[in-house]
């Protein structure tokens, strides 16, 4: 393998983790903020983690072009979701978890 | 690794009968479609598996983004009482706190909180139901069956038709087999596929025009999320169309796309001038059937048989209806997500 590979393989589990991460906190958090705060916040860096490790390997840099953008469209769209979300929640009245 | 393959598909199939049963059972109707969203993208990583490209975009386009738009819409369009909302459980309703979920789109809370719920009995109507699911289990079964046998007394190695199209690819005009099969060899299944879409919308606007109740504006973020992905949306919607001669990508993708940059502008509560809502929308969405009708009567005019053309005008005449078809799919999805007819007459 050559070290580019190996980079690669390691920018691509530590995605895989992050994403993981985002998932158990989703199911375990107790309320829509907090499940929120963790979707959002693993994915963006979990997704940019991929992206950069598949971008390791493209043949050319038109692929990694359009991997970046699609890493940048979904953090647009990812943070703003989030937003929209937390917003509607609010606006119903839903009560933030206090310990 | 292709046990590592096949361990993947194996999840991936067990996750799809999984969601599928959870979507149809759920009582809740909201948990009811996100679990359908959810099915049609894995659906799409299952076509993508099946190395079906074009199936999987438009499965995820389609199948799990507009789809679930238009049950979203549809849902927020019902009695309120006849569904609960997010984040509650069917059991135990709460009674007189005004923590009443309702759909994002809808701003108004009142009416909502005004009506009282009352949670929907399980229904128990004794014998009738309990045989009607017996024969449905037992009618179900045999359709299982007989379709497992029928998969499994198929050849092996099946070349299908996949030769014969590789063999006049050639003079097809494209290069994407694909493309190929739908515009041009079976051209007519997807001319009759545009007059389904557009029946469809026929059937919608026959309701009337409902008068639309006033939202709120937008907010901020939708204002600007919407002016930042619209132009990016239009640009994917014309690259998808182009790339579907010799990639993956085609009519129905781009047309998906479109809509969905559509389905975006009337969230943030944006609509058509009623200028332009009578007879230029209308000619917008008849002009990709009507193109694709145009081109296959001149083509029996000139000699020829029911789109069949010929091979050197055959990439122009394919993209002109594919051009045609995009815009159409795309105003007609959104269309369908709007719900009803567009008021027309006069600027108000």
């Amino acid at each position: 393998m050559m070290p580019a590979d190996y980079l690669s393989v390691v920018l691509l589990i530590a995605g895989g983790i992050f994403f993981l991460a985002g998932t158990l906190g989703l199911l375990r958090f107790p309320d829509v903020y907090t499940r929120l705060h963790a979707l959002t916040k693993a994915d963006n860096v979990g997704l940019g983690l991929i992206v950069a490790g598949l971008a390791l390997h493209a043949e050319s840099w038109t692929v990694v072009g359009k991997l970046l953008l699609i890493w940048l469209l979904v953090l647009l769209a990812g943070a703003s979701v989030a937003h929209l979300v937390a917003a509607a929640a609010r606006q119903r009245g839903i009560k933030a978890w206090k310990r | 690794m292709t046990l590592l393959q096949s361990v993947f598909d194996a999840l991936l199939g067990f996750a799809l009968l999984w969601l599928a049963w959870q979507a149809l059972a759920s009582p809740d109707l909201f948990k009811g479609i996100v679990l359908f969203i959810a099915f049609g993208l894995l659906m799409a990583l299952a076509w993508v598996r099946l190395d079906a490209p074009d199936i999987a975009l438009a499965e995820a386009a389609i199948g799990a983004g507009l789809t679930g738009a238009l049950l979203l819409a549809a849902l927020a369009r019902l009695d309120k009482s006849s569904w609960r909302g997010f984040g509650r459980t069917p059991v135990r309703p709460p009674e007189g706190n005004n923590r009443d979920v309702i759909h994002p789109s809808k701003r108004d809370t009142k009416s909502a909180h005004e009506k009282t719920r009352k949670p929907k009995p399980i229904t128990e109507n004794g014998k009738g139901q309990a045989a009607f699911c017996g024969l449905l289990v037992v009618s179900l079964s045999a359709l299982a069956a007989g379709l497992g046998y029928a998969v499994l007394t198929l050849p092996s190695q099946a070349p299908g038709l996949s030769d014969s199209v590789a063999a006049s690819l050639e003079a097809s005009g494209v290069s994407n087999p694909v493309t190929a099969v739908l515009l041009n060899f079976r051209g007519y299944d997807t001319l009759l596929e545009l007059g389904v879409l557009l029946l469809a919308l026929f059937g919608v606007w026959s309701f009337g025009v409902v008068p639309e109740r006033r939202e709120s504006s937008p907010g901020p973020v939708l204002d600007r999320l919407s002016r930042l992905l619209i132009p990016w949306l239009i640009l994917v919607a014309g690259y998808l169309l182009w790339v579907g001669a010799h990639a993956p990508g085609g009519a129905f993708q781009a047309g998906s796309v479109l809509a969905a940059a559509g389905v975006l502008w009337l969230l943030t509560g944006w609509r058509l001038d009623t200028r332009f809502s009578g007879w230029p929308l209308r000619i917008i969405l008849v002009a990709g059937l009507g193109v694709f009708v145009v081109v296959a009567v001149v083509l029996i005019l000139m000699g020829g048989r029911l789109l069949e053309y010929p091979p050197s005008f055959a990439a122009a005449l394919i993209l002109l209806i594919e051009a045609a078809a995009t815009l159409s799919i795309g105003i007609t999805l959104a269309a369908l997500f709007l719900g009803s007819r567009p008021e027309t007459g006069p600027q108000r």
